[in-house]
């Protein structure tokens, strides 16, 4: 029973995290009487189990996720939108139209080929493809700004606790953001100038996610900015 | 030039019995280095903006860039498995990347190096984590000195965790051949070409395991077995530089108290002061 790390080192895929009983948390994996690292990240030891948080993954969908996508095909009554996810996210149409379904729907009058929309993963259909939907506050087609990606990993780092972090951004710059899990940020703001000073506190975040006091950090960087641009 | 004075050194040593061992010791290579000595070796992750990881070698000269792409849908779809995803690997050297001039279309050389490559790194990636998708792997050599399957399999070893694919651990590769009847570790092109044998070794350095293993020439059995074990000495060498490659991308650099720094934007405040002036 030996913890080989300190808490909250940059570990490797291989490193022997923990030897002895204890349970595996994300990112590790356990052979016999050895707990391993699965991705490059930060190693949390808590008194029941070890856990790796990632700096670099891939987006794994859950239900319930504010995603934001972009429509890559049609089929008969339902689009195919890429999300980042290991395959295409699928949308029906009572999911894209708040009225009684019909038939004769246009559907590229609703979203076409290429369009960028935020939407929720409502459900995983047997094959684990997500299913999802645009009716709800905040979700929809976009029409402006533009899109920044980071790692789906740091995203809860932007949000920080009940949304501090984001918050404060929104506050600070008077830019719309949305946010979706899987790694891509929406940024639109009454000019480019504010837009730009978000897309470099979110480069910031996204280099110091492992650092703690950051929401204070990036509050007094993003004045610093604002200082210099008047 | 440098190479006449160290033999006759050893040659007026060698009278004395007990001198035989450092006269092994001080064989040098064509190159200069001594049998156990890797070539230079650099490695860089994330120089792909494009790819979801990527990796950059220099192994002595051989200069060679790996993307990886995935886990992502197969294409075309009835080669995807139901239960595990596909390691697909694409290995290919750029027209200019030998003298002379390589024809660009993949050769049955690039296609068994794809294939063992794939079969090199598949036991390192959790594949089965990813039912019908595709990982992709794709390394275009850019300059080629021998060894460019070692090297290749390092680089793409470091782009699949830059990719933050789950893995069990990295895989580090490096051959061990022989030439004027000894053993030496990381041949270069000249070695490759006049040597009398080529071992290939890829290895999981933290669990300890062998995933590739191939053979030219001749080797006695107790060569072999030598050979493997110095195979695997360069291995954890290697491994040592793809584990700094993702330190240094990744890495803690900045101390958590430390100010920060705006440096991008200075020259905007300087500017600023001097208008006001002027």
């Amino acid at each position: 029973m030996s913890a080989n790390f300190q808490d909250r080192d940059l570990v490797l895929p291989g490193d022997v995290l923990f030897e002895g009983r204890i349970r595996t948390g994300e990112n590790t994996y356990r052979n016999q009487e050895q707990v391993y690292a699965t991705h490059l990240g930060l190693v949390n030891y808590r008194p029941d189990n070890v856990s790796v948080t990632a700096l670099s993954t891939g987006y794994m969908p859950l239900v319930g996720d504010q995603v934001i996508g972009v429509v890559v095909d049609m089929d008969l009554g339902e689009w195919r939108i890429d999300i980042g996810g290991q395959e295409l996210a699928v949308m029906g149409i009572p999911d894209a139209v708040d009225r009684p379904f019909r038939t004769d729907y246009n559907m590229t009058r609703i979203l076409d080929i290429g369009d960028t929309l935020v939407a929720k993963i409502v459900d995983l259909d047997r094959r684990r493809t997500p299913v999802l939907s645009i009716l709800g506050p905040g979700l929809g087609k976009v029409y402006e700004g533009f899109m920044v990606r980071i790692t789906p990993s740091k995203i809860p780092r932007l949000i920080g606790k009940k949304g501090s972090m984001i918050n404060m951004v929104i506050k600070e710059t008077g830019c719309r953001v949305a946010i979706g899990q899987n790694g891509r940020i929406l940024v639109s703001g009454p000019n480019r100038e504010r837009e730009e000073l978000v897309v470099k506190v979110i480069d910031k975040i996204e280099r110091e996610a492992h650092t703690s006091g950051l929401t204070n950090r990036t509050q007094e960087f993003l004045r610093q900015l604002k200082e210099r641009k008047q | 030039m440098s190479k006449k004075p160290t033999t006759k050194k050893t040659a007026a040593r060698k009278p004395t019995a007990r001198t035989k061992k450092p006269k092994v010791d001080s064989w040098k290579r064509a190159d200069g280095r001594a049998f156990d000595e890797l070539r230079t070796l650099k490695i860089e992750s994330g120089v792909l903006p494009n790819a979801d990881g990527s990796a950059y070698i220099e192994m002595g000269r051989n200069k060679i860039l790996a993307g990886v792409f995935g886990p992502r849908e197969m294409h075309p779809k009835h080669n995807a498995k139901p239960n595990e995803a596909v390691l697909r690997c694409r290995y290919h050297m750029a027209p200019f990347s030998v003298d002379p001039r390589r024809s660009p279309a993949p050769s049955r050389r690039d296609q068994e190096i794809s294939m063992v490559m794939r079969s090199a790194l598949e036991p390192a990636v959790f594949l089965e984590r990813y039912p019908r998708a595709s990982i992709d792997v794709y390394i275009e050599v850019l300059e080629a000195d021998g060894g460019t399957r070692c090297a290749s399999i390092n680089a793409a070893a470091v782009a699949l965790v830059d990719a933050g694919i789950p893995m069990k651990d990295l895989v580090a590769a490096c051959a061990v051949g022989k030439i004027e009847d000894k053993l030496i570790v990381d041949l270069g092109d000249y070695e490759d070409k006049k040597g009398q044998s080529d071992m290939p070794v890829a290895y999981m350095p933290k669990l300890g395991k062998v995933t590739l293993l191939q053979m030219d020439g001749d080797l006695s059995t107790e060569e072999a077995g030598k050979a493997l074990e110095l195979a695997i000495e360069g291995c954890k060498k290697v491994y040592e530089v793809q584990r700094e490659a993702l330190k240094k991308k990744y890495g803690i650099d900045q101390p958590q108290d430390k100010p920060q720094e705006l440096p991008p934007a200075e020259p905007e405040s300087e500017e600023e002061p001097q208008r006001e002036e002027s």
